[in-house]
């Protein structure tokens, strides 16, 4: 994510911890419930703290954050919840069968995506659905564990990697 | 339907507890711990509701970040040290 | 009218959250192997949560616990699967490098020789971030 542009890698920088900073302030007065001027104080310490630490640790950046993506990241996720909601009944059924109607398998599928962002969330959204779980994540490869062929046969013919690889395109 | 769905949480934690027991594998008790910490975590919820003291959501954000925290290290103790560990742990 | 409609949505949720639960536990005692009781946890983390919190949720009403409520369901939903991954990477590494019998046997030398890359735990962090 460092770019050989320093100006606009500040500027981007900035960005980001002003996400950071929404975020956390969002989360310190949601959770806290009480708007005195101590509690607002330690508040505004804990966030600037987090923030300083993040920067120093330099996770404060378009990995940790994807907000460029969040609308597209939405309309996945609405896609992906359909998927695990079928990929539940068809596990559910299976816990019911018994043992005899399982026939686990395990091999590697092929994985396309360029950026390290797009195929953390293509492992993700694999594990996120019961049936299927990413074991490794290799250059090029996914090694996926799945409860029935018909998981593993799924993930191959694609249509979640092609998902997952039109979110970054422009 | 609240009370019921405690006593579905209750059933399945007492189901981890049971294999987490049988282990066979320190993998298998890691895997049951984690679904009892989960399961936690909406029993607080689902009490809270029952009891009507919204204070107890705080407790159950805190348990789910310490549950998960603490499977990860767990599991990086034995990522690494497994091979020599399992004989004395099975 | 509204109240009753929510509430009505709410058991449903509640009731099917509960129902998927237990169907992960019974899979989670009755599956033969590592592998394959992870997916049956996968299922009470994922939709069985999500339906629990999400009837909770409907129940609760505008206010600090519908956020706090939503900040757990999030949680849970970026946590598992990481946790997941974690384990089954974990299992790789140390003794459980295959599932155990079962049907996955032919696929054996083909899962020794992939898993034959060496620790790396880069994996597992970078999971966490997103």
């Amino acid at each position: 994510m460092k770019t050989d542009n320093r100006g606009r890698a500040d500027r981007a920088d900035a960005h980001y911890s002003l996400y950071l900073v929404v975020v956390l302030s969002v989360i310190w007065l949601g959770n806290s419930g009480h708007y005195s001027p101590l509690l607002l104080t330690f508040g505004v310490v804990s966030v600037a703290l987090v923030v300083w630490i993040g920067r120093r640790m330099q996770v404060v950046d378009g990995e940790s954050q994807p907000f460029h993506l969040s609308l597209r990241l939405l309309a996945y996720y609405g896609w992906l919840l359909r998927k695990i909601v079928e990929s539940n009944i068809k596990v559910a059924a299976c816990a019911w069968k018994g043992p005899r109607a399982i026939s686990p398998v395990s091999g590697r599928v092929p994985c396309r995506l360029e950026s390290d962002l797009s195929r953390v969330i293509y492992a993700n959204s694999i594990t996120l659905t019961p049936g299927t779980v990413t074991v490794s994540l290799d250059d090029g490869e996914v090694l996926v564990h799945a409860l029935t062929e018909s998981g593993l046969a799924e993930l191959r013919e694609g249509e979640m990697e092609g998902r997952v690889a039109r979110l970054e395109q422009p | 339907m609240i009370i019921a769905t405690a006593i579905a949480l209750l059933v399945v934690m007492v189901l981890a507890l049971v294999r987490a027991l049988l282990g066979p594998t320190i993998h298998d008790r890691i895997l049951a711990v984690n679904v009892f910490g989960t399961k936690t975590v909406l029993l607080i919820s689902v009490i809270c509701f029952i009891s009507g003291r919204p204070e107890f959501l705080d407790i159950a954000l805190v348990y789910a970040l310490i549950n998960f925290v603490s499977i990860i290290g767990v599991l990086k103790y034995f990522e690494y040290q497994g091979r020599d560990e399992r004989e004395g742990m099975q | 009218m509204i109240d009753s409609v929510l509430a009505i949505l709410s058991a449903v949720m509640l009731g099917l959250g509960g129902f998927f639960m237990v169907s992960g536990a019974i899979g989670l005692l009755r599956f033969p192997d590592f592998y394959s009781r992870m997916h049956a946890a996968s299922m009470t983390d994922t939709l069985g949560s999500y339906l629990v919190v999400g009837g909770l949720m409907l129940t609760a009403g505008w206010g600090l616990p519908l956020f706090k409520l939503a900040l757990i369901l999030v949680f849970i939903f970026f946590t598992s699967p990481t946790a997941g991954h974690a384990l089954a990477k974990s299992a790789q590494h140390c003794d459980l490098r295959l599932p155990g019998g079962g049907a996955s046997t032919k696929k054996a030398d083909n899962e020794i020789s992939g898993s034959a890359q060496g620790p790396d735990s880069r994996d597992v962090v970078s999971a966490d971030r997103v």
